[in-house]
Formats: C-alpha cells, structure tokens, sequence
C-alpha cells in the first residue's frame, strides 16, 4: 500500500511538471525563435508573454472541435488519443535523480526502474508511427496522407540508426535499466573530463551521440525533418482537418516528444543527474553561484532601470533569484535539487540546440532525407557500434 | 492478481482476434492484429520473457506492423467485396470452427497437468542478459542463418519493389 | 488462487491460431489473409513461451524470437509482392491472382 501511494505521489508530481513544462516549452520555443529572427515574440498576455500558454489553451480549449464530414471518424479520433498518450508515457523510465531519503521514506526520483527500460523506450517510440499515420489515412485527404505516408516511412528509416546509435552506450554500461547507465557514468575520466558515455574510455560515444541527436531529429519530426507538416507543400501535412483540443493534442505530443528525447539523450550520453564535476571540487555551488550571478545583474538593471517600471520589477525577480541560490545551499533540500538541476540543465541545453537548428536549418528534401537516413545515418552507426564493441571487447574490464 | 490480469489480457487478445478475422477493411483487420500483438506482449510479462516482450511490440507491433498499414495506405486498398461464396459454406465454417476448438479445448485441458499453474515471477531468466548468452553460444548458427535471411530478404525485397527501367 | 493454469494458455494459444487459419481460409484480401499468417505465428509464439515457463528453460524465447526474425523478412517478401501483384493485376483480390501468368 505504501509503495502504492508513493507510486501515485511520483506520478502525480511528474505529471504535473511534465504538463506545466510542455505549455512553457512552447512559449520558450516562440521566444527563441523570435530573437533568432530579431522579432520580440509573445509581448501582450503578461510580463513578456509568460501567460501566453495559459491563453493559447483556453483558445485552444474553447474552439468548436469540428469533425470533418469525409474522415474516417473513428480512427480520425484515435490518433490525436495515441498520439498524446504514447509521448506522454516514455517518461515514466527516465531517472531524474538518485535515490533520496523524504519524510523517513527512501524513494528514487524515477517513477519505475524497469530492468528493459532502454527497450521500453524504444517500443513507445515505435508505436508512435502509428498516431500519425492514421491521422494522415483517417483524414481522408491528399496531403494528410502524404504527410502521413512520409512519416511512416521516415519514422521507421530513422529508428534503425537510432536504435544502434543507443547500443553503444548499453555496451559500456552493461545494463538496459536507465539508473545502472547512469550509475555506469560517475567519476572523472583523464583527469578532468567527466565520465559521461560520450567521453567515457575505452570507446567514447562521440559519434554515437551525434548519430542519436541527428535521428531524434528526425523521430520527432522537427526541422530540418519535418517533412510529415511541410506546410508549403503539404498545408500542415497530417493535422490539416485537425482543430481545437485535438489540435492541440498533436501538438503537446511533439513538444513532450522533444522532452522525452532530450532526457533520454542526457541519460544515455550526458550523465544524466550527474554534476559536470565532482562534488569535491565544488560541484554543489554551482546553482547558488549561478543564481546569484543573475540576481546581482538583474539588481543591477533595477538600479539603472531603462524603463520606468523595471525600478520595481527587477529587483523583485532578483530577490526571487537570490532566493533561489539560498535554497540550494540547504543540505537537506541540495539531495534532491542538485541532481535535478544537472539534469535539467543539460535536458535544458539540449532542447535548445533543438529551437536554435529550427531557427537555422532549412528542411530537407524527401530523396535527400531518405538517401541520408539509409546511405550515411546507417552505416555511420553501424560502424560506430563496431567500433565501440572491439574496444570495450579489448579494453574493459 | 494473475488470474485476473490473464482474463482481461486474454479477452483482448480473443476480441481482437476474432475483429481481424471479421472486418471487411484491412486497415480495421491490421488495428485489431496490433490489438492482438499488445496483448500478447502483456501475457508475456506475465510469463516472465521481459526481453521477448519488448521485442514483440518492437519488431512485430512497431515495424512488421507499420509496413502493413503502409502498404495498406499505398494501395489505397478498400473494403473487401462479398465472395461469391454459397450460403451452405458459409454456414457450415463456424459450427466446424467451433466444433474443432472445442476439441482441441478439451485435449489440452485433459491432458495437461492440473497442477501446472503460471506464476508470475517463478521464471525469472528471460530477460535479455539470459537470452543473449543463449543466443551466442548454443544457438549462434542459428542466428547467423538468420541474419543471412534477412539479407537474402532484404536484396528480394528491394528487387520485387524496385522501379522497371524500360 | 496462485495463477492461471498452464492450459489456459495454451487454449488462448489455440484459441488464436484457429482464427488465424479461419482468417486465411475465409478472407479474400490478400493483405488481410497474410495478416492472419502473422496470427498464426503469435499464436504458436504464446505456446513457446508458456512451454519456456513450464520447463523453466530459457529456449522457447529464443524459438520465438527466431519467428519474429523470419516474420520480418517474410513480411519484408511478401509485401513486395504484394505492391508487385497490385501493379501488375491493379487488385488486391486473392480470386484475381489465381493463375501464374497470363
């Protein structure tokens, strides 16, 4: 019964972050992408847009769900079901930190350590072929179903590549359960490097990595792959007859897609909830000193304030950051917020590098994307599987 | 907790069944065999082949699958139409299907142990640590037989599908 | 109350694998009659692994796995000649593909 009720608690939290963090993700990509193009962005809903998801969701909520006479009604209301409810699923594996002791209760911060978690992944992400292509075939359209054609096609070219560039990692770590791979990467590696898969001797994931980013790319299908909505040539590719919540649904399961490969990256790749450098140096100060950097600058701009109101504001948001650093230097609560500052620091960094290449690349073309996939992605993950094999074969252990 | 949970996983896997067998569309026939293919995954857990259930809805649900609703899709293929087929045929399958079941029921239950009852957790090798050592031991001719099929599967696919060059 | 008894799933087993060959006899569209092959083979899949528990020998996974392998590749085959026939005969009804050659 306890391990049930723990169990509900877990879920509920993360749950609860996870939906809260989808809504902002959006605002955040909007964000970037407009000072990538030097425009401001969402400026009207709240201080520099930040109520803008909450607005977009009552828009989104409050709109006339239409259901177009010619689809396929069933499977048409299916597949934004699948779709969210797939993304949404993969993050129950995802350790985001140690095991940790609460309220005289020992828990780790995962919602379930599965002894195939690597597996369990990789079956969600196969299955979410599904949620588009029977939007794009239910939709019973000449783009929708070439959108959802492309994306069958692409989703099951760039799953091969990926599912070989993620055996390198297993190959180190000797383990399929994502906290061992984890725990397979403390330490310091040549001195100051840490031990994370794509520095970690005797077989560096470097390539691995790159493989792996490139592919979930494409398995989310974000720009320079999303070739599944090329809007200017397919509409919107698959959700053309999409609207309101269901709409919406397509759109929370790419962005929790993006969320759920991001921290599967940082697992398998970065370390996951391990410091940058260990805690003997110091590792343990870096967010109070990080926080306390931006609460001095944001103390600063209130003292010489370019607008009138920023007088006020600012040194409020600097009072909240110095709070924030102050709470990072309580022992008890630094157990549980250290690991889950790495983590999201590098899940952060990577999501990042996802809205930077879509505010940079352009997209591929279909014949380019798939000779890509089959005649560079493959090859290069196999021979980097080969490679890491031998030398963790000569080498460890 | 087992009973139950073979029931309800069984009862899916039946209903799906007897849906790829009765729907006229393949795309409903190839929803309801994934239907099938899940719950199978499910029981396999129960069994206690952790690895061979994830392999299951990977290969069989994620990809052997996603080609056939692929092709379906391709082909634009419709709902079947009626087979010119007599009534006393048609009639007569069912009550035989039934009747062949029941049979087979009937054996297995007389002949099978009573006392042979599936535990959840009284198997604990089949994970992917126990299968792997087992597939590159004992059964590493067998494996590399397979990967040649899949070769020879591979350079036949490509050679049916590929575009004529006139 | 410890668990199902083993014939249960080996009935379940059974149970599918006949709505497989009633699938294949029945159906007129070839991609439905080979989706009821790809039943059979989980069919006989459930058996391995219930006989893998029974046993306690860790080989019925490996003979399911085998099947799930040569599944692929038959799939693989088989839907390029099923893109073949629709090409050749623009139908996908088994009755039409019933002589070699024109």
């Amino acid at each position: 019964m306890d391990f049930f009720v723990l169990s509900v608690l877990k879920a509920l939290v993360v749950a609860g972050a996870l939906m809260t963090s989808l809504a902002y993700l959006q605002w955040v990509e909007r964000k970037v992408i407009a000072h990538i193009q030097l425009r401001l962005g969402p400026y009207r809903v709240g201080p520099h847009g930040l109520l803008q998801p909450l607005a977009d969701v009552i828009k989104l909520a409050t709109k006339e769900g239409i259901v177009p006479s010619h689809v396929n009604k069933p499977f048409y209301l299916l597949a934004p079901f699948l779709a969210v409810s797939l993304a949404l699923t993969s993050i129950a594996v995802i350790p985001f930190g140690p095991e940790i002791e609460a309220f005289g209760v020992r828990t780790y911060m995962q919602l379930t350590d599965i002894n195939i978690g690597v597996l369990f992944l990789l079956a969600i992400s196969s299955l979410s072929v599904y949620a588009v292509t029977f939007a794009g075939w239910a939709s019973n359209n000449k783009y929708s179903l070439l959108g959802g054609l492309r994306a069958a096609a692409q989703m099951i070219s760039y799953e091969l590549p990926l599912a070989i560039a993620l055996a390198g990692p297993l190959l180190i770590a000797g383990s399929l359960s994502l906290r061992e791979i984890v725990e397979a990467q403390q330490g310091v590696t040549l001195g100051i490097l840490p031990r994370w898969m794509i520095f970690q001797p005797p077989a560096p994931q470097i390539f691995g990595f790159v493989i792996f980013l490139i592919a979930a790319f494409a398995e989310t299908n974000r720009v320079p792959f999303d070739l599944p909505e090329a809007e200017n040539e397919l509409v919107a590719g698959f959700h053309t007859e999409y609207s309101s919540l269901k709409f919406a649904s397509f759109f929370m399961a790419e962005y929790a897609n993006m969320i759920t490969m991001t921290a599967i990256t940082t697992t398998l790749f970065l370390g996951g909830w391990l410091p940058l450098f260990p805690a003997e140096y110091g590792s343990n100060f870096v967010p109070s000193i990080l926080f306390a950097l931006l609460a001095a600058a944001a103390l600063y701009h209130g003292l010489h304030p370019a607008r009138r109101k920023d007088r006020f504001s600012l040194p409020v948001v600097a009072l909240l950051l110095a709070a924030a650093a102050a709470l990072f230097l309580i022992p008890i609560v630094q157990t549980f917020l250290l690991p889950l500052f790495w983590f999201l620091a590098k899940a952060g960094a990577l999501m990042f590098l996802f809205i930077w290449v879509r505010g940079t690349m352009p997209r591929f073309r279909y014949d380019q994307l798939m000779s890509f996939a089959w005649k560079f992605m493959f090859p290069a993950a196999a021979v980097n599987l080969f490679a890491s094999a031998l030398l963790v074969a000569l080498f460890a252990r | 907790m087992d009973v139950p949970l073979f029931l309800i996983f069984a009862a899916i896997a039946v209903a799906c069944g007897v849906n790829v067998v009765v729907q006229r569309h393949p795309i409903t026939s190839a929803i309801s065999l994934i239907g099938v293919m899940g719950s199978l995954a499910a029981l396999y857990l129960l069994l206690g082949g952790e690895f061979i259930a994830a392999v299951q809805v990977v290969v069989y649900a994620g990809a052997i699958m996603v080609l056939f609703v692929f092709v379906i899709m391709l082909l634009n293929a419709g709902a079947e139409g009626r087979s010119g087929r007599s009534w006393p045929v048609r009639l007569l399958g069912i009550p035989f299907l039934v009747l062949l079941l029941g049979l087979l029921s009937f054996v297995v239950q007389a002949y099978a142990p009573k006392t042979d009852r599936v535990v959840f957790g009284a198997f604990t090798s089949g994970g992917p640590r126990d299968i792997g050592k087992l597939l590159f031991t004992e059964y590493l001719l067998p494996f590399e037989l397979t990967s040649v099929l899949i070769l020879i599967a591979i350079a036949g696919a490509v050679v049916l599908a590929r575009k004529e060059i006139d | 109350m410890e668990g199902a008894p083993l014939s249960w799933y080996l009935i379940l087993s059974a149970i599918l694998f006949a709505l497989g060959v009633a699938g294949f006899l029945f159906r007129r569209n070839i991609i439905t009659v080979f989706m009821c092959i790809e039943l059979m083979l989980n069919a006989v899949n459930l058996s391995f692994i219930a006989f893998s528990h029974k046993l306690n020998q860790v080989d019925g996974h490996i003979y399911a796995f085998f099947v799930m392998v040569v599944a692929a590749a038959e799939a693989a085959v088989g839907l390029a000649i099923i893109l073949t026939v629709f090409k050749n005969r623009a139908s996908l009804a088994i009755d039409d593909v019933s002589s070699m050659k024109y």
